[in-house]
């Protein structure tokens, strides 16, 4: 069993005891103890079900890397799923349970998926479940979903916030340990601003653990003295529980500050995202140590060797009292020293060199542990738990030999230094035979804006494998990236004793030999159930490339990203494909290093202030009237303001109606208004519109269009001449910024010497539409200037006074009203629009909102951007071709719209439809045709673009595109609808309502 | 996330500061051009894997266009000058040369 010993653990503190929970179960740990070293003290080493098979798992690390130990964390809004047991501290009432199991942890009924394990081989997912279709998504999706899967989405709000900050340094060293202490120093004593990221709430990483000796004190001794310095520079910045998760372009780094994961609820936020920019980056992440693979590596019992090292040395946490240590290296012999030492029994050390004389080993031998050379762990026994292991030849098939009781094993193939900081942004990697990794190309360093290295990484990251080498190489990095940060590099490093490590040997298979049965034991990707035996068909059926093999088989996929996996997979595909290792390579690396919680990424951005809100001077009065708001674009505006006891249509209704027969007020203030001004905006504006501006006299109005460069409309909106040299072009609400840097953009970059001035005004400018047969009523009652048709006739405007307020009046229309907007400057716009309410209540003025101006202008065929519109829309379509001069030479779509499918009459265009039931044609519905198309679906002949029901005509009314467009009129067409079935319609003039326009000429 | 310094204001601008305008010293086609003339300045654009020329506008700054020459694949910057320039500075192009040797040019 795994328990807590009664002597040391450097990291907890035995006088604070903490209470916490697991599935419930109440459980007691020290402070200083991660939630994985507090369950290991507590016996509790299965800790979740797989993926797929719902095998027990265990603790297999002590980090990051931890693929098995995931728990859902908290409770209501702090819940959070797949925490890693490994990298969370615990606190006094921390709650924790387990995932992906039913009905509990200990009885899983998903286990019986085990067995049926050659069912569910490499690239099941694509294989399995083709025939029939239907099958699918009702037999095979549900129960696939029910029980695979890791944890479950939290259902509450966030309860906590999160925050972002810039941070700008010379330097920035990711990784605490001693690699990243030193370089820290070097860089520190340059002068230059530092910032040292740490992920865990301690420095110095793995040195401690390992017993190191540094400058002849031992390594806690050193990183102490190292951080008090570092403490001291002002210069340098530290930072613990800080991930540095991501190297991007130019220097710039994201870092995840764990600020509050451990104090929950004491009101600071609970992660702190860092935004760096650095001019140099110096990785020290450290290395993590690879599993072997034999039959049974995943029962919860086998560790990596240095993993249970940790546990003992930090936590004084021991993971069985009996272990045997299986290895290819000299580095896990540390660990059965460490256990002897602790007073626990390391039954053997199994390694799988013949020839085993190192220093480790000699001193294993010499404190009397057992060393099996040239062997290997055939199989691992037990169920829930470790119970022992059988031992054979290594170079053998798998025959057993010999069999072990134990209750932990303690396995090691060899360290890979972390390289994915200096891979996400380029860096190359060379394959290292000696030690069989991959680790940094310092030829082939990712490159910063200068087109010089940006990254250097130092120590075991970098293959500096052993304390002694890693401080020289991380003083030799750091005076690298001090240089090219602009700094002079001054001190010397730090110098710890020598350990010589023999070398290693390659184990990609344990035993080498072994069978298939054997094979499908072995465990290479703990996190998606993927075994040697699924590499091994994959390569079989065609997979060469290791991305796709990945996608195949899922190897190194979800949260642990393959740490542990990735080589030891791509090393077995290598040798099935009988092909070196570097030739297939390694996958993307790519950011985030560890899992980054959407909170964190997101900040302040939620809520009400995920994105800025653009309110009108008018937004409060809507509020008081508890409007009912829509958005357009960032703008809120009222869709319709309903009545007691009314709902929205009725409102809509009212409001149209009202209109119609008294007085509509709307607020138009969203209307974008762009001033453009000099003496070439006549000209300029006769390139941007497809009607001539240019002519248009001063004190009038037109409408006009704007197209891309490819032909299609983009915007439309009403255009005054102010001035000789000035004119005010209307956009659409949501098109003003779009417009104005549409402007500056050919102003700017092709027309640069034509003096033109843009300015956008949208937001300087309230805007009343006062619409309906009382409109002029009111404006002569609130007085100040004459409003009359001789004066200002339809499509003029005109500047005055109403009332007490300073407007500009134009008479435009786009309900087909006796219709004035009136513009004001916005510090007028709440008291003007009071005032017209006040003034208009005996002339039954109401307010109305987008849906009843969406009803207007459909019922006289008026086109809206984005409705008759969607980037694939020329003018000719919408019958707009008055709009269009004939004779310019060039405007902005001219060309695009000479290409022949443009041209071409066999376009669908734009007429009306009244349906011949009066109902309402569904959004987005298709005119069906008759016969089949090449894929047998249903031919079609044109679309609705606007479709309402009409108070005023009473009946279902839309506009669409069809084929023969106004020649259909007086065609039934059918068209469809999502339920099934058809709506018979007749082909109309799309001007449903007044078609002379009398009634806005007045 | 790249950093372009604005040549208008010299504000070293991070990629948020920034909107991309993708291919820079494009010849307009207009009415009267070819179809292919028209089909090249309209749709084919470069993507080349190194040297590429772009504009950018400091839209969250100083609100004006500029043009960048830049590495795609190394996201080296050479250098950022006025968008109303029909051609690379020479000294830019020369730059580009010394470090480029294989390069073909703007063209």
């Amino acid at each position: 069993m795994s328990t807590r010993l009664q002597k040391g653990g450097r990291l907890i503190d035995r006088s604070a005891a903490l209470e916490f929970s697991f599935n419930g179960k109440r459980l007691r740990g020290y402070q200083g103890d991660t939630l994985a070293s507090a369950l290991l003290a507590n016996d509790q080493m299965l800790v979740g079900r797989s993926f797929k098979y719902h095998r027990p798992r265990g603790i297999v690390a002590a980090g990051p890397e931890e693929p098995n130990a995931l728990v859902g964390l908290g409770k209501g809004g702090r819940f959070e799923p797949n925490q890693r047991v490994t990298t969370t501290e615990l606190f006094e009432g921390l709650e924790a349970e387990s995932q992906n199991h039913w009905p509990s942890l200990e009885y899983d009924v998903g286990v019986v998926n085990n067995s049926l394990a050659r069912f569910l081989p490499g690239g099941f997912y694509y294989k399995t479940f083709m025939y029939p279709r239907a099958a699918w998504k009702h037999l095979f999706e549900p129960i696939i979903r029910a029980s695979a899967g890791l944890g479950k989405a939290p259902r509450e709000k966030d309860a906590d916030r999160y925050e972002q900050l810039y941070a700008f340094c010379d330097l920035l060293v990711v990784g605490g340990g001693i690699a990243g202490l030193q370089a820290a120093l070097i860089a520190g004593a340059s002068g230059a601003k530092v910032i040292v990221l740490e992920q865990t709430a301690f420095w110095g990483g793995r040195a401690p653990v390992d017993g190191d000796v540094i400058d002849g004190k031992p390594a806690a001794l050193w990183i102490n003295t190292a951080v008090q310095a570092l403490e001291a520079m002002e210069n340098v910045t530290l930072r613990l529980r800080c991930a540095g998760v991501g190297v991007y372009d130019h220097g710039y780094v994201l870092a995840d500050e764990k600020v509050a994961d451990h104090t929950p609820g004491d009101g600071r936020p609970k992660h702190r995202l860092w935004r760096i920019r650095a001019g140099q980056i110096v990785t020290a992440t450290g290395a993590i140590e690879r599993p072997l693979s034999f039959a049974g590596n995943d029962i919860p019992g086998v560790m990596l060797a240095g993993a249970l090292r940790e546990y003992v040395v930090n936590f004084a946490v021991s993971a069985g009292d009996r272990t045997v240590v299986v290895t290819n290296n000299d580095d896990a012999y540390r660990t059965a020293i460490a256990l002897v030492e602790a007073g626990l029994v390391v039954a053997a050390v199994v390694d799988a060199r013949v020839t085993v004389t190192g220093a480790l080993p000699e001193r294993a031998r010499a404190l009397g542990i057992r060393v099996a050379t040239g062997t290997a762990v055939v199989k691992v026994k037990g169920g829930k738990r470790v119970t022992g292991v059988q031992l054979g030849a290594q170079a053998g098939e798998g025959a057993v030999l010999e069999e072990i009781a134990c209750d932990a094993v303690a396995m090691s193939g060899g360290w890979s230094p972390v390289v994915h900081l200096w891979s996400h942004c380029g860096g190359k990697l060379n394959w290292d035979v000696d030690q069989q990794h991959f680790r940094p190309d310092a030829t082939r360093p990712p490159t910063g804006a200068d087109g010089a290295a940006m990254v250097v990484a130092v120590g075991a990251a970098n293959g500096a494998m052993t304390a002694a080498e890693a401080l020289a190489d991380a003083a030799k990095g750091a005076g690298i990236a001090v240089k090219a940060a602009g700094f002079k590099a001054s001190g010397k490093a730090a110098v710890a004793e020598a350990v010589a490590e023999a070398r290693m040997e390659p184990v990609w298979v344990m035993p080498q030999g072994a069978g298939p049965n054997l094979r499908a034991k072995m465990w290479l990707d703990y996190q998606n159930d993927v075994k040697v035996s699924d590499v091994q068909l994959a390569a079989r059926e065609g997979y060469e490339s290791v991305e796709h093999t990945k996608r195949y088989t899922t190897l190194g996929m979800a949260t642990d990203q393959g740490k542990l996996s990735n080589i030891n997979g791509l090393a077995v595909l290598a040798h099935a494909l009988n092909e070196d290792i570097p030739r297939v390579g390694t996958t993307t690396f790519r950011p985030p290093y560890v899992p980054v919680t959407l909170g964190a990424l997101a900040g302040e951005s939620r809520g009400d202030i995920f994105q800025p809100l653009r309110r009108t001077p008018m937004h409060s009065w809507h509020e008081k009237m508890q409007a009912y708001m829509e958005p357009v674009g960032l703008w809120r505006r009222p869709y319709c303001f309903p009545r007691a006891g009314e709902n929205h249509e009725q409102a809509v209704h009212r409001e149209v109606n009202n209109t119609r027969t008294a007085l509509g007020l709307l607020d138009a203030s969203t209307l974008g208004k762009i001033i453009v001004k000099g003496p070439d905006a006549g000209k300029f504006l006769d390139m941007l519109y497809t009607g001539v501006m240019s002519s248009l006299p001063v004190g009038k109005c037109r409408y006009g269009l704007m197209c891309s460069e490819q032909g299609f409309l983009s915007d439309d909106g009403v255009v005054a001449r102010i001035d000789e040299e000035t004119w005010l072009c209307h956009t659409t609400s949501g098109g003003a910024d779009r417009i104005h840097a549409w402007m500056e953009d050919w102003l700017q970059c092709e027309w640069w010497d034509w003096q033109v001035y843009t300015a956008n005004i949208t937001e300087q400018l309230a805007q009343v539409a006062v619409v309906g047969p009382n409109a002029r009523k009111l404006l002569e009652k609130l007085g100040g200037m004459d409003v009359s048709k001789e004066t200002l006739p339809f499509m003029a405007w005109a500047d005055g006074t109403l009332g007490e307020f300073d407007v500009r009046v134009y008479r435009i229309s786009f309900s087909g009203e006796l219709s004035y907007e009136i513009a004001v400057p916005a510090s007028q716009g709440l008291a003007f629009w009071e005032a017209l309410h006040k003034a208009g209540a005996e002339l039954g003025a109401m307010p109305y909102g987008t849906e009843a101006l969406h009803i207007m202008r459909a019922e006289k065929g008026f086109i809206m951007i984005g409705d008759e519109t969607d980037g694939t829309v020329i003018p000719q379509d919408l019958n707009l071709g008055w709009a269009i001069s004939k004779k310019k030479a060039d405007f902005l779509g001219k060309r695009g719209q000479e290409r022949v499918y443009l041209a071409s009459p066999e376009r669908w265009k734009l007429a009306g439809f009244e349906t011949l039931d009066s109902s309402v044609v569904p959004d987005g519905s298709y005119i069906v045709a008759a016969g089949k198309n090449a894929n047998g679906q249903g031919n079609t002949q044109g679309r609705v673009t606007s479709t309402y029901y009409s108070p005023t005509l009473k009946r279902g009314i839309a506009m669409g595109l069809i084929h023969g467009g106004l020649n259909r009129i007086g065609d039934i067409v059918e068209f469809n609808t999502v339920t099934g079935g058809t709506v018979k319609a007749r082909v109309v003039d799309p001007v449903f309502y007044d078609k002379d326009g009398e009634k806005q000429n007045v | 996330m790249l950093i372009l310094e604005c040549p208008y204001c010299g504000v070293k601008a991070e990629e948020t500061e920034l909107s991309p305008g993708y291919e820079a010293h494009l010849k307009r086609f207009g009415p009267g051009s070819s179809d292919t003339e028209f089909e090249d300045y309209m749709f084919a654009r470069k993507n080349p894997k190194g040297v590429h020329f772009e504009r950018w506008r400091h839209v969250y700054g100083c609100g004006k266009w500029f043009l960048a020459a830049r590495d795609t694949a190394t996201l080296e910057v050479f250098g950022t000058y006025a968008a109303q320039s029909s051609a690379p500075p020479a000294a830019l192009q020369d730059k580009i040369k010394a470090k480029r040797p294989d390069w073909k040019g703007y063209k």
